[in-house]
């Protein structure tokens, strides 16, 4: 749920779309605003999804206008740039300790011995873990606060005038429609144009747009080129969405058949719930925040569950 | 055939043993067995090579560590067809050349009954491709990855005393508002023929395993002098070459910002360069580092070109120095340089530096090198793959 109250609706990846149909479901006829701002350059290519929402769309275009402030405010792109390099340099610092903590949880996982010596072990590594996600979490919350104290958005002139121009097209639109991406350029964009302030709608979303709508941006890719990255905290999410770690592509990216690893990766996030979201996949978060029956979760002992009325 | 456990196996006939076998066996059955084969034939891990002609003598010669260096091909009765059958473990890639002697004379070349070639500065050999290997495609152009752009630069160069040519890889959507880490490359021109680098380099960038980067491909004057430890070439790249790169292009022009490759002698110019500038670079990629030493006397077996290589990699064992903050380190377990390559590991590793050691079933070439490139640089600057949830 919202702080504020919108609904949301998180969806599987939509390479095969029901998206219309779930806009059907929920009676709702538009207008609506979209954002595409994780495809990047490809940020105009949304006729399929201007389709798909009966051509009653109206994209923010928050790409464009990231790259416009950066183009019309100069002041603001060189210290833009300064805080990413920061944050990117927060990241490896983070990831560097990350990994420590993470092998040690490991190696006490496969040590022999006493079963109950052991697990009294490993849950304080994991908890050490969830300790340093926290602080990573903390940080970057200063840093950013640092920033938005130095450079205060509102009194940006360009800013100010996209995030006034994003308000406008809020206004009145039966839901907004977040497609997937890049998480990292959405999550920025979103809040630079401070889209969860403007916002009385309801939310469908997808993918990285999911994501962005959480409490904090959780990264993962087991399957990466270099081998099984560890999941990592990136920042903070819009925050719309309370207690859910929402995990787009699950059974793509993760090694779900990896228990061990899978009942670190909820442990580290709990109480939020870690929510799979393949393809086909529908998830109505209510006004409590509660996800429904049926809703395929990572359970903490590392198992694909199914949600059931407790 | 049996099992440790005593229960009997079927082992198939290898194609040339039933040839052997046939009776009577012509030239026409000869011909019609060539036709049906892709030569040389792999079957599980046997690989039969083959050679038609008359000749006093065929051998297959190659540089493969581990394999006798000249292994004799055998005549069959009754036709010009020779053939030897050599053991070649998954994954594995063998180059080759075939030897045949002739009124006393040898002459050496390449297969003409392979098309497969791999080619290098020295030229080109057969190469046969064990089971289980297979050309990464992402070495092969791929219609919907962007491609980047190469520029040449002249650079003038006081500390080698030369104009240096460097041609520098931009990525695709290069912006000049973004700032971008850079990999500078030792035998730029020859990864760039022989190691399809900016075929890879646009692949890999586009599929978010690499991030964007701009490459520096620079090439040596002297290679023996300037790759072995030379003060000069360090200069040149320190003082000289990143600085003049970081002033025009919108690089990140910090030291994590940067990284050092090459291979074979490439790679110890990137470690010796690395060693007098610590804090030039965060990463290094060296790839067969010729990284030859002693541990007692100077018989290295490398020849004078050596002697340089042998003093600084001999005083760098004795005084391991963290250098950078991450090595990717590979090596083919068929050449020589494995032994050294090994050996370096904990050296490395003893200075608190991050190591990631890849071996492969491969030798000291180039298509060794090409295809260790998407570990090597996804590992060092890895692309925005987590980043993208679509």
């Amino acid at each position: 749920m919202s702080s504020s109250g919108q609904s949301v609706v998180l969806l599987g990846p939509q390479r095969q779309p029901i998206l219309e149909e779930v806009v059907q479901s929920l009676d709702l006829d538009g207008p609506f605003a979209t954002i595409t701002a994780g495809w990047q350059e490809r940020e105009p290519d949304d006729d399929e999804l201007d389709a798909l929402l009966d051509g009653q769309s109206v994209n923010l275009n928050l790409y464009a206008r990231w790259h416009d402030v950066l183009d019309r405010d100069p002041e603001y792109a060189v210290a833009d740039r300064h805080q990413r390099e920061v944050l990117d340099e927060l990241q490896e610092l983070y990831l560097l300790r990350l990994d420590y903590a993470l092998d040690a949880v490991v190696m006490l996982q496969q040590r022999r011995g006493s079963a109950d010596l052991r697990a009294a072990a490993v849950a304080e590594a994991v908890e050490a873990v969830r300790e340093l996600d926290a602080a990573h979490l903390l940080r970057i919350g200063e840093v950013n606060g640092e920033f938005y104290e130095r450079w205060p958005p509102h009194d940006r002139p360009v800013i100010a005038q996209h995030r006034a121009a994003v308000g406008r097209l809020l206004e009145g639109v039966t839901a907004l429609v977040v497609a997937g991406g890049h998480v990292g350029v959405l999550v920025a964009s979103m809040h630079l144009f401070n889209v969860a302030a403007a916002l009385d709608a309801p939310v469908i979303a997808w993918s990285a747009g999911a994501m962005a709508l959480a409490e904090q941006v959780v990264l993962f890719h087991d399957r990466a080129v270099q081998g099984p990255g560890n999941p990592e905290v990136y920042g903070h999410g819009l925050s719309l969405l309370h207690g859910v770690v929402p995990l787009p592509h699950a059974a793509a990216r993760l090694l779900l058949g990896d228990v061990g690893r899978m009942a670190v990766f909820a442990q580290r996030f709990a109480p939020a719930r870690c929510v799979l979201l393949d393809a086909g996949s529908r998830v109505d978060v209510d006004l409590d925040g509660d996800v429904p029956v049926g809703t395929r979760v990572l359970d903490l002992g590392g198992a694909v569950s199914v949600v059931s009325e407790s | 055939m049996s099992t440790a456990l005593g229960a009997p196996v079927s082992v198939r006939r290898l194609a040339i043993e039933r040839l052997r076998e046939r009776r009577p066996l012509d030239d026409a059955g000869v011909d019609r067995f060539l036709a049906r084969h892709d030569v040389p034939i792999v079957e599980g891990q046997r690989c039969t090579f083959l050679h038609r002609g008359e000749a006093e003598a065929v051998t297959l010669v190659h540089r493969t560590v581990g394999l006798p260096g000249h292994l004799p091909l055998a005549r069959i009765d009754s036709t010009d067809l020779w053939y030897v059958v050599v053991e070649l473990p998954e994954g594995s890639r063998f180059e080759y050349q075939l030897e045949v002697k002739i009124d006393g004379r040898h002459d050496r070349f390449n297969d003409p009954m392979n098309h497969r070639r791999a080619h290098s500065p020295m030229g080109s050999m057969s190469v046969c491709y064990a089971r289980g290997y297979v050309v990464p495609e992402w070495t092969q152009a791929h219609p919907e990855a962007r491609p980047g752009e190469l520029l040449e630069l002249a650079v003038p160069s006081r500390a080698l005393r030369r104009d240096t040519h460097v041609t520098l890889y931009l990525p695709a959507r290069f912006r000049r508002s973004a700032r971008y880490p850079l990999l500078v490359v030792h035998d730029g021109q020859d990864y760039l023929h022989y190691a399809a680098m900016k075929t890879v380099l646009d692949n890999l960038i586009h599929r978010l395993d690499v991030a964007e980067v701009v490459v520096a491909l620079v090439d040596p004057g002297d290679r023996l002098v300037e790759y072995a430890n030379s003060a000069a070439h360090a200069r040149y790249l320190a003082a000289e070459l990143i600085p003049y790169l970081e002033q025009r292009y919108p690089l990140q022009g910090t030291r994590t910002g940067r990284c050092l490759m090459g291979s074979s002698f490439g790679a110890v110019a990137a470690l010796s360069t690395a060693y007098r500038y610590p804090e030039l670079a965060s990463a290094l990629i060296l790839q067969s580092g010729s990284f030859v030493f002693t541990d007692i006397g100077n018989d290295h077996g490398g020849g004078p070109a050596f002697e340089p290589v042998v003093r600084f990699v001999n005083r760098y064992r004795a005084g391991p120095r963290r250098v950078a903050d991450r090595i990717f380190s590979s090596c083919g377990i068929y050449e020589p340089l494995i032994i050294p390559n090994r050996s370096m590991l904990h050296t490395f590793e003893s200075t608190g530096m991050l190591v990631r050691y890849v071996e492969a079933r491969d030798g000291h070439s180039w298509e060794n090198w090409r295809d260790r490139l998407q570990e090597a640089l996804s590992w060092v600057y890895p692309g925005a793959q987590k980043l993208f949830y679509e």
